[in-house]
């Protein structure tokens, strides 16, 4: 550990004070909202010496303690909840932490990536040793000041004591010292039972900075002399720029230039996350984000088919050629390829015992298929990215899920080495997977470069819509096998999709049914398809749990003992392999879920009552769903809600995160779908693509975790797929029919009208 | 010339009279609070007060403010800590945050409007204001809680 003092906190502050100022310039070096030690900040003895004892610990003689987050924050609290486990083991006192976002630097901070539900799971090792390790470094530096043992030091927020001698300091009178002393490896640390930070709810630490509406976000990023870029794409997937004529455009005020961009040479190699929706754009540049959007609309432009293509894929070591159709997709055209796919031979994925058999003996099968279609993101905040590029460096500011994937594209595209390459994270107006994908960042860099200027790069919201990375269009049929006294003697699930399946071979109910089968098949499409929150998952929980739903009517079982006992025998006598679930830890959010909602209370039948249970992101959640109709229309009124994902790190936000994951889940069930009409996006605003409002919230979402001592696993994701078929189950019951087609409003409108062939 | 009084300060500007309000506040005087979400009066994230009342900022032409009061996010409460930024903390509301903004500003007219406001009241004077996030519950139970606040004069 180097010795490093700096003057960051004196920088931070006269960058802040110009902030206040003229509001023009923002600084990405975030304080905490906590007043006293704003103010303390911001007084003229001000800390002008950060002692820094870790890659996430930084400290000032007057004891006020830094912590870095090191993952981007989109909405999930880790800017909040990762300092809170650092301060945990460090022993700090939380109300003298001041919370900043780290710089990109994956050697000090780790992987930095927001995505599959690991912020928490992937940190929580690290960040413990991590406090630990300078608790133990202040310890050190105290013990050799006072000449007593290390063994006899004690901490208590952020203060060091030796009960013998009566001495006492704060950690940050030690600081100093303590930065000299090698990092220690293999520290115990704290018994979990002893936590006084973690598990106890705080604050987010930007709240102050939310509500007062200070700059934050990639879109709030300027710098002097920046311009404003917008991109032209093409209006269809499948299409390209053949011409364009831009003489309107350049009259028009403000504009500077416009020009055509390609994207990547036609041999480059795709990483995982690289995607290129479109290749080849036509870019507007200005000075004001108004003037570039009205410019815009004086384009000429000519589109033409792109026709087939091959793209070369290296997708994390994975190497492999991809074909991607030409074709001009239209929604009931994909919707008919589908269903005849469907019918046609698939890849098996997993098998137990002799389905073919069972169902040829079975005395009753029961057939059912779901279908969902694409869903935009549909961030709050549109995609943008500000950056410079020259030929000697690279800065790139702005809301982005995964630095460490896009830096390695860059570093080919601009050939930079990737020490020449700085990426900082500004807070995201939401993600939910769609910032995987920075894309935007190389399209920034190019225009930046091209217009040998700093560039920041918006997105309108019909861009942000109809040039997306959806979430893949899906079907999947199940079927059941009784035998003569109803019990489930095989299962199959076959799931296709546009452009990949949704099917987790290995995931309940396999384990559970002595026969199985899992298939899959999938259809290419030119509609670009990436991470939406759960993958896969949030359209299995609809299917697979509507579908259960249904069988636990047909064997005359309640449907949260139905899953039980599948549980129960998955747990007993466990069918196959690699079953990747941990079948108690699933039964026990169903069974505190019907606890906590009064499943069999005579006071609840009042409601019509939907529930599921789902795994994934290594957590389990189930809801109960309690819909009732209001103004003629099925309106979720009350929800119930278990969730085992471990130590719950901040809980109030915990809490949060579920109550809006509940919320998402209802509006996506009822109302999400992009669909197309000869490659184009029929939906481009939220005045067509329907995103839940407050009046169709629930009133009441009573969020209940399991207590336990494991160490933390995923809570983004895996509260909002069970949602989808907890909904459809209640739908059942609330209409007394079963819906398969989501978005349900559609499918409910369609099913009056008779409309069978047309999916969503 | 247009003439702004923004957060009770006067501000000449010299920029194409159509353009929408939104953009004056973000690009030209560079108040950033104010969010662009949609462009087309369907998400709330541009909510300001002009003249006291809630206009979305990215359908309001700036010639119509000139002369006139604007209140943004940064202006809201003399001293920053209206009593809905207080229970906005205090429910610990936001999620991202990028939509909040847009309904402070909205809860804001509603509660002066109405001091005591059901349900019923919040839903139909917020349903205009998107939260992608899904922290509508929140929203509630703060509006509530700032609506307590007013009541005791705290
Ligand atoms: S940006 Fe104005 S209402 Fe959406
Ligand atoms: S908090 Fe994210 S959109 Fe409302």
């Amino acid at each position: 550990m180097e010795n490093s003092t700096t003057n960051l906190s004196r920088r931070s502050f006269l960058k802040s004070s110009a902030l206040a100022g003229g509001g023009l310039m923002i600084s990405f070096t975030w304080l905490s909202s906590f007043k006293a030690v704003a103010e303390k900040l911001n007084n003229p003895g001000l800390p002008d010496q950060w002692f820094e004892l870790s890659g996430y610990i930084k400290i000032t003689p007057d004891n006020i303690i830094k912590i870095y987050n090191p993952n981007p924050e989109f909405g999930q609290n880790v800017m909040t909840s990762l300092p809170m486990i650092v301060a945990e083991e460090l022993g700090a006192d939380w109300q003298q932490v001041v919370v900043e976002m780290g710089p990109h630097d994956s050697v000090k901070l780790g992987p930095q990536f927001t995505g599959g539900s690991n912020s928490v799971r992937m940190y929580w090792k690290p960040l413990r040793d991590a406090g630990a390790a300078a608790r133990n470094m202040l310890m050190q530096a105290a013990a050799q000041t006072w000449a007593v043992p290390v063994e006899e030091i004690t901490t208590k927020a952020g203060k060091l004591y030796h009960e013998k001698t009566g001495k006492s300091g704060t950690y940050g009178d030690f600081a100093s010292k303590a930065s000299g002393i090698p990092v220690p490896k293999g520290v115990k640390l704290k018994d979990i039972k002893g936590f006084d930070v973690i598990r106890h709810s705080k604050k987010n630490v930007e709240g102050l900075k939310i509500v007062r509406g200070k700059p934050l976000f990639g879109l709030d990023y300027k710098v002097d002399g920046m311009l404003i870029a917008m991109i032209e794409h093409p209006p269809a997937f499948g299409m390209k720029l053949k011409s364009f004529d831009a003489s309107q455009t350049l009259k028009m005020p403000g504009i500077k230039d416009v020009f055509r961009l390609k994207m990547y040479e036609d041999d480059f190699e795709f990483g995982g996350f690289d995607t290129r929706t479109f290749n080849d754009l036509l870019v507007v540049v200005g000075t004001n984000t108004w003037e570039v959007m009205n410019a815009r609309k004086k384009l000429i432009t000519e589109w033409e088919p792109v026709g087939d293509r091959k793209e070369k894929v290296n997708s994390f070591g994975r190497k492999k050629e991809v074909t991607i159709p030409g074709e001009l997709e239209s929604s009931d055209v994909q919707y008919q390829k589908m269903r005849t796919r469907a019918k046609q031979p698939a890849t098996v994925l997993r098998k137990d015992g002799d389905p073919e058999a069972a169902f040829k003996n079975a005395a009753q099968v029961i057939e059912r298929t779901y279908n969902a279609p694409f869903l935009a993101h549909n961030c709050m905040e549109p995609m943008n990215f500000f950056a410079h590029v020259t030929d000697e460096k690279a800065l790139f500011a702005g809301p982005l899920q995964a630095p460490g994937w896009v830096e390695p594209t860059l570093s080919k595209i601009f050939n930079l080495s990737p020490e020449k390459i700085e990426i900082q994270m500004t807070r995201m107006g939401g993600g939910f997977g769609r910032r995987a994908y920075g894309h935007y960042l190389v399209e920034a860099g190019l225009i930046s470069r091209q217009a040998k200027a700093p560039v920041k790069l918006i997105y309108s919201r019909e861009d942000d819509m109809t040039y997306g990375i959806y979430r893949p269009m899906y079907t999947a049929t199940y079927r059941a096998a009784l035998d003569a006294n109803k019990n489930l003697i095989a299962f199959h699930v076959k799931g296709g999709g546009i452009p990949e399946h949704p099917v987790h071979e290995n995931r309940f109910p396999a384990g559970a049914v002595d026969n199985y089968l899992a298939e899959s098949w999938e259809l290419p499409s030119n509609i670009t398809i990436g991470a939406f929150r759960a993958p896969r998952s949030n359209f299995n929980a609809a299917a697979e749990q509507s579908f259960l739903d249904e069988l636990a009517e047909a064997m005359g079982k309640d449907p949260i003992d139905f899953r039980l006992e599948l549980l129960q025998r998955a747990k007993e006598r466990p069918v196959g392999k690699n079953n990747d679930y941990d079948a108690d830890r699933y039964a026990g959010v169903l069974e505190l879920v019907r606890d906590k909602s009064g499943w069999n209370k005579p006071e609840n039948r009042k409601y019509n009552r939907g529930v599921a249970a789902y795994f994934c992101h290594n957590s389990y959640a189930a809801h109960v769903v309690d819909m009732v109709t209001k103004n003629g229309e099925p309106y979720v009124e009350r929800v119930f809600s278990a969730i085992d994902c471990g130590v719950v790190v901040n809980p109030d936000a915990a809490t949060n995160m579920v109550q809006g994951a509940v919320v998402d889940g209802i509006g996506n069930a009822f109302y999400g779908g992009l669909t197309h009409k000869d490659g184009r996006s029929e939906q481009s605003n939220f005045s067509e693509y329907r995103i839940i409002r407050i009046h169709e919230a629930p009133k009441s979402i009573d969020v209940h975790f399991i207590e336990n001592d494991i160490d933390p696993t995923g809570l983004g994701e895996p509260p909002f797929p069970p949602v989808f078929g907890a909904v459809a189950n209640a739908l059942y019951r609330n209409t007394g029919k079963r819906y398969y087609n989501q978005p349900y409003k559609n499918d409910i409108i369609n099913r009056k009208n008779n409309i069978d062939k047309k999916a969503f | 010339m247009i003439t702004l009084n923004i957060n009770q300060k006067n501000y000449e500007v010299d920029i194409d009279p159509d353009m929408p309000l939104l953009w004056v506040l973000r690009d030209v005087i560079g108040l950033v609070g104010t969010k662009y979400g949609c462009g087309v009066a369907q998400c709330g994230a541009c909510v300001v007060h002009l003249n006291g009342e809630a206009v979305r900022s990215c359908v309001t032409k700036v010639k119509r403010a000139d002369g006139q009061k604007v209140v943004t996010i940064e202006g809201l409460g003399l001293t920053n800590d209206h009593p809905l930024q207080k229970a906005w903390l205090e429910a610990d509301v936001p999620q991202c945050g990028y939509c909040q903004s847009g309904q402070l500003m909205s809860a804001a007219v509603l509660l002066r409007e109405n001091p005591n406001p059901t349900d019923q009241d919040i839903d139909d004077a917020m349903a205009g204001n998107i939260c992608r996030c899904g922290t509508y519950l929140r929203i509630r139970e703060a509006i509530h809680m700032a609506a307590e606040i007013l009541r005791k004069g705290s």
